[in-house]
């Protein structure tokens, strides 16, 4: 298969920055304001026996974190193949 | 059969275990030695990350941390967890595609310097030596409150085993053996929570019991009664905070990119086969993190509970047993001082009577929830696994930074592979020795020394790779500029307030409100800052260099683009 025309290799790079930024912001919210900034705010409203802006700082930003790399994977393994510039099969492995 | 026989039983089947795997998995080359081949499925690589990352500090004292720290101590839980989502995003997969062995490998080649390089190897080593000498604190400590075993026997038995599996096994060995550390750390961490939720809350889950009611009968939400034991007894409101916002942001941003750019973390994601398993491996090792790191909050809580309800005011002749027990250890000391038989526990100095050790909040849990013997040793077992399990990630990343980083890519090019693998393993054991050293007489500024590790790979190598990824234009004038901006404010800043005038380490003293421990992020700024005014004013690097830079971007062709045993 022949290499990835420059073209092309461009849209694919900003693509991917566009997931990563997008991304980045859900991380962000989730901690640094819902955790931190805003979280006295959120403590006026509760979820079961936590307050919520504590349950982010202490529970819901972590669940978060693991969900936005997955979901990134997938993103990205999707871009991969419609760019065509996913790995092959054997190819890396020994070193 | 006692706790202490339990305890040897224990600790001796575990490392029986990392022994075992050991011998089984060693490594035959300095490509198996530094990075086990490249060819750790991602899933193995997450569960070793996860070993690497958690270590005596997380196990042991940071859900005591958290329990006297109430919300502020979030910044740890989302510090420590953040900078995965940093690590996976703008890391692992390039640094996957660009192949080799070493973070300084790669800051060397894409700013085409040594300069650069050799700045990077004394982060590498600064960071991982302050790191591993904690762990082998760690170890002895274990040992000595579990086994009645002096803290230097402790420390030696401990560099024995480590010795034995990092030198013999490279990162290959490493890996496998993390693997079987991870399984018996998180056994040994759940099974204790999970009975003291049930008694606390009747949920099996403690992430379900942490947010419901208690089954004392009383009423009401764990965390509402926590609440107002809390500001009853003058501590504050558990689930509100004391530090300003902006300090809990500027230290968790600190801890989040700093935990990106710790060289024994990022070293993991070149273990692995392909880019696409770089970031997959990546979420794997968040997940078997998140499964402490939301656990350790929960522990916190119940732990804080039970000793304001059982503890606290109550007469000092009905405590309860494992309250005996550990003030013989003198992790709680208690001085009747008005003489009235009850145990006054409060946030005003003068009245209180109480001192607690925050480690035991994990340490005598098995005793508070009334477990058999033998979960007391696994917890042993257990801590005794997340420190040996970090230690040997670092002793790996000092022993490549000497053999392969300053020797073969620096003093000496020409030393043929058996040398550079003999060197690595001198180095592991010189490495192991030095740690040794600092475990038994531990200089008095451990804690301090965390916040400087966090601080420098956040100032200088996260945004060297960062910047080296994401800017084609970046050069080597501009990153080694930078670095060195990142690395002088952050070091001098922090040496500042740590040991030449602590007397001023308060929020007036602070540069805008930012405590030594968040420092890094400014430190961070700073660096991208100088950076970029100095890269804007000097030439843009070589064409080839550029080339480098639209490579790593495309996964296709990892594997491809380098030696097959340099």
């Amino acid at each position: 298969m022949a290499e990835p025309e420059p073209q092309s290799r461009t849209r694919y790079w900003r693509r991917n920055l566009l997931y990563v930024e997008l991304l980045l912001v859900v991380w962000f919210v989730v901690s640094f304001g819902c955790g931190i900034l805003f979280v006295d705010e959120l403590d006026r409203w509760r979820l079961g026996g936590f307050k919520l802006g504590f349950w982010f700082a202490q529970q819901g930003s972590i669940y978060v974190f693991v969900a936005i790399i997955f979901v990134y994977v997938l993103l990205m393994n999707r871009l991969d193949r419609r760019y065509g510039v996913d790995e092959r099969e054997g190819e890396g492995g020994d070193r | 059969m006692s706790v202490e026989a339990w305890t040897f039983v224990m600790v001796g089947l575990s490392f029986a275990l990392y022994i075992g795997v050991a011998i089984w998995s060693r490594a035959h080359s300095t490509g198996e030695f530094y990075i086990a081949g490249g060819k750790v499925p991602p899933l193995v690589n997450g569960m070793a990350t996860a070993a690497d990352w958690m270590s005596a500090a997380s196990f042991i004292s940071m859900a005591g941390l958290i329990s006297f720290m109430g919300r502020d101590g979030s910044v740890y839980l989302m510090g420590w967890t953040g900078g995965y989502v940093l690590l996976a995003l703008l890391l692992a997969p390039y640094l996957r595609k660009f192949g080799k062995y070493t973070v300084p490998d790669f800051v060397g080649d894409r700013y085409y310097s040594q300069y650069a390089r050799v700045v990077a190897v004394i982060c590498a080593l600064f960071v991982s030596f302050t790191y591993v000498a904690g762990q082998m604190r760690g170890v002895g400590i274990v040992f000595s409150r579990f086994l009645n075993v002096e803290v230097e026997i402790g420390v030696v038995i401990g560099m024995g085993i480590v010795l034995f599996y990092a030198v013999l096994g490279g990162m290959r060995g490493i890996t496998y053996t993390q693997v079987a550390q991870y399984c018996v750390l998180i056994f040994a961490y759940l099974l204790p929570a999970i009975f003291i939720s049930l008694m606390m809350t009747g949920y099996a889950i403690p992430q379900l019991g942490f947010g419901s009611t208690m089954t004392d009968g009383a009423g009401g939400f764990l965390l509402d009664r926590l609440d107002g034991l809390s500001r009853d007894l003058g501590f504050g409101e558990y689930t509100s905070g004391s530090k300003s916002r902006w300090d809990v942001f500027c230290i968790t941003a600190a801890l989040m990119v700093g935990t990106a750019g710790l060289p024994h973390v990022i070293v993991r994601f070149f273990t692995v086969p392909k880019v696409r398993a770089a970031r997959i491996s990546a979420g794997w090792a968040l997940v078997f993190i998140a499964i402490l790191y939301t656990t350790a909050p929960s522990v916190a809580a119940f732990a804080r509970t039970n000793l304001l309800t059982t503890i606290a005011d109550q007469p000092y002749d009905s405590v309860p047993a494992w309250f005996r027990n550990w003030e013989s250890t003198d992790l709680i000391r208690f001085e009747d001082r008005n003489g009235d038989g009850l145990i006054q526990y409060s946030g005003d100095p003068l009245v209180n009577e109480l001192t607690i050790d925050r480690d035991i909040m994990v340490l005598a849990n098995p005793e508070i929830a009334d477990l058999p013997n033998w979960i007391v040793g696994l917890v042993a077992a257990g801590g005794l696994a997340a420190a040996l399990s970090t230690a040997a990630g670092l002793l790996l990343v000092i022993s490549t930074s000497v053999a392969h980083d300053l020797l073969k890519k620096g003093l000496k090019p020409d030393i043929s592979e058996r040398q550079e693998l003999l060197v690595a393993r001198i180095a592991a054991a010189v490495a192991v020795v030095i740690a040794g050293y600092f475990g038994i007489n531990p200089p008095g500024f451990v804690a301090e020394v965390v916040a400087f590790a966090f601080g420098l790979a956040a100032a200088t190598v996260f945004p060297a790779l960062f910047m080296g990824i994401f800017s084609r234009r970046m050069n080597q004038e501009g990153a080694v500029a930078g670095m060195i901006a990142g690395l002088l404010f952050t070091a001098g800043y922090i040496t500042f307030f740590k040991f030449i005038r602590p007397e001023l380490n308060d929020a007036d003293h602070w540069l805008g409100g930012i405590s030594p421990e968040g420092i890094g992020a400014l430190g961070m700024v700073l660096n991208m800052g100088v950076a970029w005014g100095v890269a804007m004013v000097t030439p843009p690097p070589p064409d080839k260099i550029q080339a480098l830079v639209e490579d790593i971007r495309i996964p296709r062709g990892a594997g491809e683009s380098h030696e097959v045993s340099a």
